[in-house]
């Protein structure tokens, strides 16, 4: 079995090895350096037609993730949010959590991301955009919004984040030292979501705001200046939230009613409250039996993305393609796209582990 | 539809490369298409006058002609073709893969495609440029006024690149939008995510005759690059790709000479005047034999579709919707390019 796996392989390879010397194609990734020639419209990263294929996929790799964590982000939320809805004792908020989730988990992904986009692409026109206190404004080629560029003292405040945010880890882990030897409790988050908003903003008033905008102008054409987020992203980005946040609804729901139905009347009868018992009794125990799925809703997002291609958003398979197309390299390109998401799957199924380890009930 | 299907197809293909044994290195071509019977030729997804499909449904258009023709002079009937689309993006791993025999996809001959690519071209089918279709009312007059403007542009074509290249040699600044092919691209245009739409010149005039009120759109008077269209077949394979050459050289010299659809039966008949005609329909000589090809291929080639200048009429002329002028695409002695090799 393993002799035959080993041969097929090695057919394989030299088959490919000899296809492409008929055919006299070069093999390597030496061409990652030669110049791409083509523009790419969302860059996180400075990109010109004049820099290489390499940067170009780089590029790609780059809005991928952005679309993903994005992505990742708002699907949780979403998807805790119906999850425990839907067990709500509200019946309208119980149905609505429902609807959701069924009608989301049951339209193929593609004509929900077609539909966004057309949506989006719906919008008025340049000319006619719906405008925020004419400093954002909404239209069919997306939004654009005031960019930040900080001012001399930006730093300070950025400084007074980091140490109020030191700060509030600081004093919840005393909070919980204290609770835990005294039993006496503490309200670590009035607290903590007093520094970590208050010490910054504090300090961005005394310093006399020093931060500027980019506000939008009109053009002949768009917009310039400020920041295009393109229906593209929102569109892809929005696709796959609400399709993944349906999948990862269910797994909440499922790890909620996998906690036993004595533990909460066990919390009721020391006298917690509804919401109480949920965030210290079964959100806990239930986030062991919510936490490996949602590596995989994870997982599938992340691949998912790579629908981008479908409404040109240019993810990494939409750059790759184009790169394939312009430089020949079909092989190159495709193990390059492999190698990728093995990799993005691999990192996001370690971290999810380690993180599953780390909530998992302790036995004592 | 906006579907992956280009990358579904682009991912199959590199797995033929891999995979496929026999049909593929075996660079004997012609004897694979007559074997099966059928010419797989790669097309357009759907482009007015070159490739679209008619009231019942058939495909037909300038590109889809040449495979016609193609078909005629190899299996002596132009309706053996099986016609595949293939994107812009996906073309050319359809045809290195073996997907396809020949590619007639108005595809750009340069010398990348030709050299590192690994094909050859069989020569040039219609001379063409590059262009900007734009809405009359944002009153452009010239492609240097379009600074700023969102651009849509196929993926994976030298348009792409000329594009880049006109915009930063004119130092203007612009958003692509990047389309996967003509008729996504038409709907963006109309939907207004980009202001502009660049193609081949003929590519534009196709798609702003599909446009509601066509007289509402422009097409700006630069022409920014020199885009030769024509079919192309893989490296390697001589005789298919002779075959490939001299087909299309028959439709051109069958021009030249007057030879039409209507006369070539009664043309290859009985020898006429001109050596070069009898040559060429079979009368005399034995051209179509050193092709590895029956003596009558090329009348079957001009009886299936006509002369060069009749597809050019019946699909792209001033009589369709298109209303192309011949321009570079008329005979040397028309004040075109077009020079038909000598059939000798």
């Amino acid at each position: 079995m393993l002799a035959g796996i080993v041969a097929l392989l090695a057919w394989l390879v030299a088959n490919t090895a000899h296809n492409l010397e008929t055919r006299g194609l070069k093999t390597g990734f030496g061409f990652l350096k030669d110049p791409a020639f083509f523009d790419i419209n969302q860059k996180l990263i400075e990109y010109s037609s004049r820099s290489s294929f390499g940067r170009a996929l780089l590029v790609g790799l780059l809005n991928t993730l952005l679309v993903s964590a994005l992505g990742i982000v708002a699907a949780t939320i979403l998807g805790f949010a119906a999850g425990m809805l839907r067990l709500s004792r509200n019946w309208l908020m119980a149905r609505l959590a429902t609807a959701y989730v069924e009608f989301t988990r049951n339209v193929p992904l593609l004509l929900q991301l077609i539909f966004w986009w057309s949506l989006l692409t719906g919008l008025p026109g340049v000319q006619d955009s719906l405008s925020l206190g004419n400093v954002a404004f909404l239209n069919n080629r997306g939004a654009r919004l005031p960019a930040p560029s900080a001012e001399p003292g930006f730093g300070m405040v950025l400084a007074g984040a980091g140490m109020a945010v030191v700060a509030a880890i600081a004093v919840s882990a005393w909070a919980k030292r204290r609770r835990l030897a005294t039993g006496r409790g503490f309200p670590v988050a009035a607290i903590a979501i007093g520094l970590i908003v208050g010490v910054p903003t504090t300090l961005f008033l005394a310093l006399g705001q020093p931060l500027a905008w980019d506000v939008p102008q009109p053009g002949r054409f768009n917009f310039t200046g400020g920041i295009q987020v393109t229906p593209e992203l929102v569109a892809l980005w929005w696709a796959l939230s609400v399709y993944t946040g349906a999948f990862i609804a269910e797994g909440v729901r499922g790890g909620i009613l996998s906690v036993a139905r004595g533990q909460t009347e066990a919390a009721y009868a020391l006298g917690l409250s509804r919401g109480a018992t949920m965030r210290k009794v079964v959100l806990p125990q239930a986030l062991c039996a919510i936490v490996p799925p949602l590596t995989s809703q994870y997982l599938n997002l992340t691949k998912n993305s790579s629908l981008a291609v479908a409404i040109g958003y240019q993810d990494l398979v939409s750059v790759g393609g184009t790169v394939l197309n312009q430089s020949g390299r079909a092989l190159e390109v495709v193990s390059i796209w492999i190698v990728v998401y093995l990799g993005l799957s691999l990192l996001t199924s370690l971290f999810m582990n380690w993180y599953n380890r780390r909530i998992a009930l302790v036995e004592r | 539809m906006r579907t992956p299907r280009a990358w579904i197809a682009a991912a199959a293909a590199v797995a033929t490369v891999t995979l496929s044994g026999i049909g593929v290195t075996n660079a004997a071509t012609l004897e694979d298409v007559r074997a099966a019977g059928t010419l797989k030729c790669g097309i357009n997804t759907g482009l007015p006058g070159f490739a679209y499909t008619d009231d019942r449904g058939t495909w037909t258009g300038f590109d889809v002609a040449y495979c016609q023709a193609l078909a005629a002079a190899v299996l002596g009937d132009p309706t053996k073709v099986r016609y595949v689309n293939v994107s812009a993006a996906n073309r050319f791993t359809a045809l290195a893969s073996g997907e396809i025999d020949v590619l007639s996809r108005n595809t750009t001959w340069t010398f990348q495609r030709d050299n590192e690519l690994g094909f050859t071209f069989a020569g040039v089918s219609y001379y063409d440029g590059q262009g900007f279709l734009i809405r009359r009312s944002l009153r452009v007059a010239s492609a240097k006024e379009l600074n700023g403007a969102s651009v849509c542009i196929q993926r994976g074509t030298t348009t792409e690149l000329n594009l880049a290249d006109y915009f930063r040699a004119n130092n203007l600044r612009y958003e692509p939008v990047p389309i996967a092919d003509n008729e996504e691209a038409r709907v963006a245009y109309v939907a207004g995510r980009c202001d502009v739409y660049t193609a081949d010149a003929s590519a534009l005039a196709a798609t702003k005759s599909a446009l509601q009120n066509p007289n509402d759109h422009m097409i700006l008077p630069e022409v920014i690059s020199k885009e030769p269209l024509g079919p192309l077949v893989r490296q390697g394979d001589e005789r298919w790709s002779d075959i490939a050459r001299w087909t299309l050289n028959v439709l051109l010299a069958a021009e030249e000479y007057g030879v039409t659809q209507a006369n070539v039966r009664d043309m290859a008949r009985a020898a006429t005047p001109n050596p070069e005609v009898n040559r060429m329909l079979g009368s005399e000589g034995s051209l179509g034999a050193m092709l590895g090809l029956a003596p009558n291929w090329a009348v079957n080639v001009i009886a299936a579709v006509g002369n060069y200048g009749e597809m050019f009429e019946r699909y792209l002329g001033a009589r369709t919707p298109l209303g192309l002028p011949r321009g570079l695409n008329a005979l040397y002695k028309n004040g075109g390019v077009l020079y038909p090799l000598p059939m000798r």
